[in-house]
């Protein structure tokens, strides 16, 4: 772990926030580095969720700093987020239905013609061009997004985040709605990103995927993150431990 | 051919194909009722009087496509005529009180359209109020009686002809082909429709959706402003109960031209359809010497009805989902 003393891209520190009278995230931290495929893990309302949406700038933390490339933020929107390379697919896909697939993956920034048309030829292509690249099979193009199932739809959003790239993916619950091809597909895309020098926020239920993807494990609980261990040094029962909280420091 | 049926009745397009028949079915039946139906200047006098209603529902049809709704474009009608005429009674000139009338109008769709997009207010009761206020100013300015008398430079917007062409007509022209281009071929009609979609989808793709949903507004009151000078310069005077309930006409106009109450779809095309349709069913009603009320009765059935097919619609699509 010597080699580690490298900045991280980026690193979050005691975030907080409070929905009314709920904590979600009573202190959480956590570092993601360039080239690295960190797992966040944690039963249902442990915070994971809430955490990734501070980073892409949908959620504002009551309190806590998010450093990315050394520089401070104390909350980020949206459009910052984007523009710090940060790109995410949601567990709810975050999807415009009624629309069709390459508007979806170019939602919020359309190519224009003559500055004022939008190039939906070009947007087409692109799509066509990125969703082979991801070996991801879409009947037809054209068709509204809601129309599609949900491996596809899930494709979709991959395919957007994968798109406009950046410097951090973030996939909350990638496969959860995808076949068995369909995942291993996505699987072994994550796996290319964090080899190709991207940061990589995985979060996932599947301890299967997360040992098979992730260099470093997060584990959350009730809003924090309690630890924080090599897949190396663990077996997934020492995780699922640290999940449920039958044990406190890992072995 | 049942499965090309199968095939037109599943398109997207299929409320417009529709809505055609419907015009083709009610032209060939109104003119074997009235002899005078079928005549060159009783086609022009549709739409003459349609275009009005064209302009107010294209307005309206970018708010519901959106998810949106503004019942304040009645209102915002005879208020922006009011300030036009009083601007012109005070001897401004024409094209500035023509400014003034409309930047009145677009003032309360600017109001209406923060107010909904930044405080997240509900659509149909704010423009509920600012119909009440427009409505209360117009009257309140007046004093309840209209204004009489215009200059010919602006008579000509309601009543003149660029050759045989009456000029409210390539006014709505125009708008009907700009309207359409935005839609369907700019950002800001992808956004009208992502909004109407999903909002949360959008403002989290990096865009100020508040500043996309606030010029929605600001649009719509826009073509209602535009819709009341035409309407004054055409009857040359200022009424302060001009476009009353005209709502109802073009939100029924709106949906029936399959643009979706819950937002996310929206059809140009449609809503000019729509409008043909009802300005003809108007024309028959008043050619047969049926009263016109029964056309309101008409608008509102369309509007429960529609509303009735959205709500199962988005029950059915639910449940895909989920």
């Amino acid at each position: 772990m010597g080699e580690r003393k490298r900045q991280p891209f980026l690193q979050v520190k005691n975030i907080k926030k409070s929905f009314g009278r709920v904590e979600a995230l009573r202190g959480a931290d956590l570092e993601v580095y360039t080239g690295e495929i960190l797992a966040i893990v944690g039963d249902n309302g442990a915070g994971k969720t809430t955490l990734i949406k501070t980073l892409s700038g949908v959620i504002r933390p009551d309190s806590g700093v998010i450093m990315i490339e050394g520089k401070v933020y104390q909350e980020l929107n949206p459009r910052q987020a984007l523009d710090l390379g940060i790109s995410t697919v949601y567990q709810d896909l975050s999807l415009v239905n009624c629309r069709d697939v390459a508007t979806n993956i170019f939602l919020g920034r359309e190519p224009l013609r003559h500055k004022f048309f939008v190039d939906k030829r070009r947007m087409v292509a692109e799509a066509q061009e990125v969703l082979q690249q991801l070996n991801l099979k879409i009947p037809d193009i054209h068709a509204e997004v809601g129309q599609l199932s949900g491996g596809q739809r899930q494709g979709v959003a991959i395919a957007r985040a994968i798109r406009f790239g950046g410097k951090l993916l973030i996939f909350d619950e990638p496969t959860a709605a995808m076949g068995v091809q369909e995942s291993a597909a996505v699987l072994s895309l994550i796996r290319q990103l964090g080899q190709k020098g991207y940061a990589v926020i995985l979060i996932s239920h599947n301890m299967y995927e997360v040992f098979e993807l992730a260099q470093r494990i997060s584990v959350m609980r009730q809003g924090k993150v309690v630890s924080t261990v090599s897949t190396s040094d663990v077996t997934p029962n020492d995780v699922v431990a640290l999940i449920t909280g039958a044990s406190e420091i890992p072995s | 051919m049942g499965r090309t049926l199968i095939k037109i009745a599943q398109s997207k397009h299929f409320p417009q194909i529709l809505l055609l028949l419907i015009l083709l079915v009610m032209g060939v039946v109104l003119s074997f009722l009235s002899p005078y139906f079928l005549t060159w200047s009783n086609f022009y006098n549709i739409l003459d009087q349609t275009s009005v209603d064209i302009i107010l529902a294209i307005g309206m049809a970018f708010v519901i496509a959106s998810g949106g709704i503004d019942l304040s474009i009645g209102s915002v009608l005879a208020y922006s005529g009011i300030i036009m005429a009083f601007a012109m009674k005070a001897g401004i000139p024409v094209p500035l009180a023509v400014a003034l009338g409309i930047l009145a109008g677009v003032i309360i769709g600017l109001c209406s359209g923060l107010l909904i997009s930044r405080l997240r207010l509900n659509p149909l009761v704010t423009t509920l109020g600012f119909m009440s206020i427009a409505r209360g100013l117009a009257l309140i300015l007046t004093k309840s009686s209209a204004i009489f008398g215009f200059p010919n430079a602006f008579k000509f917007i309601g009543s003149g002809r660029v050759g045989p062409v009456n000029v409210p007509i390539i006014i709505a022209l125009v708008i009907v082909i700009i309207s359409y281009i935005l839609l369907n071929k700019t950002k800001w009609g992808y956004y009208t429709l992502a909004l109407g979609g999903n909002e949360e989808a959008l403002r989290r793709a990096g865009v100020a959706t508040y500043k996309y949903r606030t010029s929605i507004y600001v649009f719509c009151a826009l073509m209602a402003a535009i819709a009341g000078m035409i309407t004054i310069a055409r009857l040359n005077s200022a009424d302060p109960l001009a476009g009353w309930m005209v709502e109802t006409d073009a939100i029924a106009a709106v949906v029936l031209g399959g643009t979706s109450l819950s937002g996310g779809r929206g059809s140009i095309v449609g809503a000019v359809l729509a409008c043909l349709v009802l300005g003809m069913l108007d024309n028959g009603l008043i050619l047969m010497a049926i009263p016109a009320y029964y056309q309101k009765l008409f608008c509102g059935l369309i509007i429960i009805i529609a509303l009735v097919a959205t709500e199962l619609r988005n029950r059915k699509e639910h449940r895909n989902f989920v």
